[in-house]
């Protein structure tokens, strides 16, 4: 009696008891929904019809024409995430504070309109979009207008066309982060370093900068996956067959064109491989930051 | 930006209409240690944010001798400030929070170690200096913030009840710290806190604020033996405010009653016959006689060491607080009296005035 006790404890001390089954349905939603499906398809990629079970992959890197969608996804996703936390971070770090009054008010209005584009939708914004930087929209009417250009630029059905569009609709993600990261920074470290003698940007970069570093990070990791598998914007704003063949389309094509499943199995494994080294080599260097407590203390 | 007397003048500040503190008019002289002192809400970390220029004033100005310096930035200002929560960057060590004034001010790399290792011994962190501040006891904490507020030899150093974080026994210690510093490194400061015994026991002149309006100025003496108002009264620790009629008056001296109790005191105000007064008596300062003084029975005891804190009531159901090295029993009939220059007699209609 005394030893099951004793053991019970122990396991308890450890973290393990009864509350440990309230995980089970989250475990077992998972394990159905994720692992076996993740399994199913690393199998799948394995089982090509000829070529060995390294086949698909060899296939894949061996075409130019499907190896070069890596680095065509890479091209759009990691300046497109690194813009959106780029742009999130000086408009953020005008908005936080004022919790009340007319300038708080402003500030809400503002963020509700940064943040509109999420609830559009991507089919919503590359509509828009190719109504205003269409060749005939009125961005460049306006540019033929003015004089500035002599012809139409051409911003859609190309590389910026899909780059507008995940910045649109990637930037709302990334401010939102930023903000609620930037809003747990302690206001009165920026304070005290003021009284110490620093200047606006010395207090930006010294103080806050750091202690944001590690949510920038991890920020940049979220929209870069959000951006990586992008795939309306590439085919309804971009240019699917040439310039934006993004990785996401060659394993449609795998799929539902040629009906290759091994293919399209092995494609989506390399994108999580591509993915999750990128997200590596970012909380990598993230792992370097500081990343303890973002307050001056007790109190 | 040294100085030999600071001035504020007028300061105001309105939080959306909503006054914070209103017309805080002082001279510090260089040396002093000025305690703002207050309940919560009274104002004085308004008047303090106003002095380091985290807030800006409303009306009013500050003036360092014949420089005006409302209109400058706090980095600018060249104050030390100690936050209450201590504000010490999380992801700098000991060492590199205390050096941060330093090379704020571009100073050669020798002069910043020179100086960062004087302010660490001076604050005995020598053995933490390379901990971050979120490996360090509350304490320790605090000692860096000091550290880090002095170090750039700031002609006023601010202090927002930096001890309010402390355990009782760390708080004496720190307090006795506090006035040490002060008094060796030959600063000017400013402190605030709610606490009235350590605002007594450190400062050269009080400030006591409330609902943002300046109560009285001056000495621990006079505002302990006469507090200006009896809002002032309550908060230097008169427990006992009894509402009270004038029914006689000599000179300054009255004699105050009500049902059965009746006192002779001292007003401290221009009071006339008949006027319902507030009268303020400390607990130390009630004393127990044998006969012929306010009859009352003890209630509560606390046991308080030396002494006893004893709640009693009269028979009218007025409650008096006292403190006696004798030891009553509680139901016992007791027998209570005050000296007159001891019981202070405020008038009530005094309201928010100063």
């Amino acid at each position: 009696m005394s030893g099951r006790t004793a053991l019970r404890h122990r396991l308890a001390e450890r973290g393990i008891d009864r509350q440990l089954l309230l995980l089970a349905p989250a475990a077992a939603f998972v394990a159905v929904l994720f692992i076996y499906p993740f399994l199913y398809g690393v199998g799948l990629s394995l089982q090509p019809a000829r070529g060995g079970p390294l086949g698909a992959y060899r296939q894949f890197f061996a075409d130019p024409y499907q190896r070069d969608t890596v680095l065509t996804t890479l091209g759009l996703a990691l300046p497109a995430a690194l813009l959106n936390v780029a742009a999130s971070v000086p408009i953020a770090y005008r908005m936080r504070g004022h919790r009340s009054g007319w300038r708080s008010r402003g500030k809400r209005l503002l963020t509700t309109v940064l943040v509109v584009p999420i609830t559009l939708g991507t089919v919503l914004t590359a509509q828009g979009l190719l109504n205003f930087l269409g060749p005939t929209g009125w961005f460049n009417r306006i540019l033929l207008a003015t004089g500035l250009v002599d012809a139409p630029l051409r911003l859609t059905n190309n590389y910026w066309g899909v780059f507008f569009s995940l910045v649109i609709t990637g930037f709302p993600f990334a401010f939102l982060l930023v903000l609620s990261y930037l809003s747990g920074i302690d206001p009165t470290l920026e304070r005290a370093a003021a009284t110490l003698g620093a200047g606006g940007a010395q207090r930006f970069r010294r103080i806050t900068l750091p202690l944001l570093a590690p949510g920038l990070a991890t920020t940049f990791c979220l929209t870069f996956v959000l951006a990586f598998s992008v795939f309306p914007s590439a085919v309804l704003v971009g240019d699917p067959a040439g310039q934006t063949r993004v990785i996401s389309i060659a394993a449609y094509d795998a799929a539902y064109v040629r009906y290759d499943y091994p293919m399209a199995a092995a494609i989506a494994v390399i994108m999580g491989v591509v993915e999750l080294a990128v997200i590596a080599a970012v909380l990598g260097w993230r792992s370097l930051l500081y990343t303890g407590s973002t307050s001056g203390g007790k109190g | 930006m040294s100085f030999d007397k600071l001035r504020l003048d007028g300061v105001t500040r309105r939080f959306a209409g909503r006054p914070g503190l209103v017309d805080l008019t002082l001279t510090i002289e260089r040396g002093e240690f000025i305690a703002l002192l207050g309940p919560s809400g009274c104002g004085k970390s308004t008047a303090l944010n106003c002095l380091a220029g985290l807030l800006p004033l409303s009306v009013g100005s500050i003036w360092a001798d014949d420089t005006r310096l409302d209109t400058l930035p706090p980095e600018r200002r060249g104050f030390g400030m100690v936050f209450q929560n201590y504000a010490l960057f999380p992801h700098m060590s000991v060492r590199r929070n205390i050096a941060f004034g330093l090379q704020m001010r571009r100073l050669p790399r020798a002069e910043v170690r020179r100086r960062t290792d004087e302010a660490i011994t001076l604050v005995q962190l020598e053995e933490h200096a390379a901990k971050l501040p979120g490996q360090l006891s509350g304490g320790q904490q605090q000692r860096v913030a000091i550290a880090r507020a002095v170090v750039l030899e700031p002609a006023l150093v601010l202090m927002d009840e930096p001890l309010s974080n402390l355990d009782a026994k760390l708080r004496l210690e720190m307090r006795t710290e506090l006035r040490r510093l002060h008094q060796s490194l030959g600063l000017t400061t400013v402190y605030v806190t709610h606490d009235q015994e350590e605002a007594l026991s450190l400062a050269d002149r009080l400030v006591v604020l409330r609902d943002g309006r300046v109560q009285q100025i001056g000495t621990p003496e006079q505002l302990h033996t006469r507090p200006a108002n009896r809002h002032v009264a309550d908060f230097m620790g008169y427990r006992n405010l009894l509402p009270l009629t004038v029914t006689e008056k000599v000179g300054d001296r009255v004699v105050l009653a009500r049902g059965d109790l009746r006192l002779i005191g001292t007003a401290v105000a221009p009071v006339d016959l008949g006027d319902e007064v507030t009268v303020g008596i400390r607990p130390e300062d009630l004393r127990l006689v044998d006969a012929d003084a306010i009859p009352a029975t003890v209630e509560v005891v606390e046991y308080q060491g030396r002494e006893v804190a004893v709640e009693a009531r009269t028979a009218d159901g007025v409650r008096l607080h006292l403190r006696t090295p004798d030891r009553p029993a509680p139901g016992h009939k007791i027998h209570v009296a005050a000296d007159p220059d001891r019981v202070l007699a405020f008038p009530t209609d005094d309201g928010a005035g100063g």
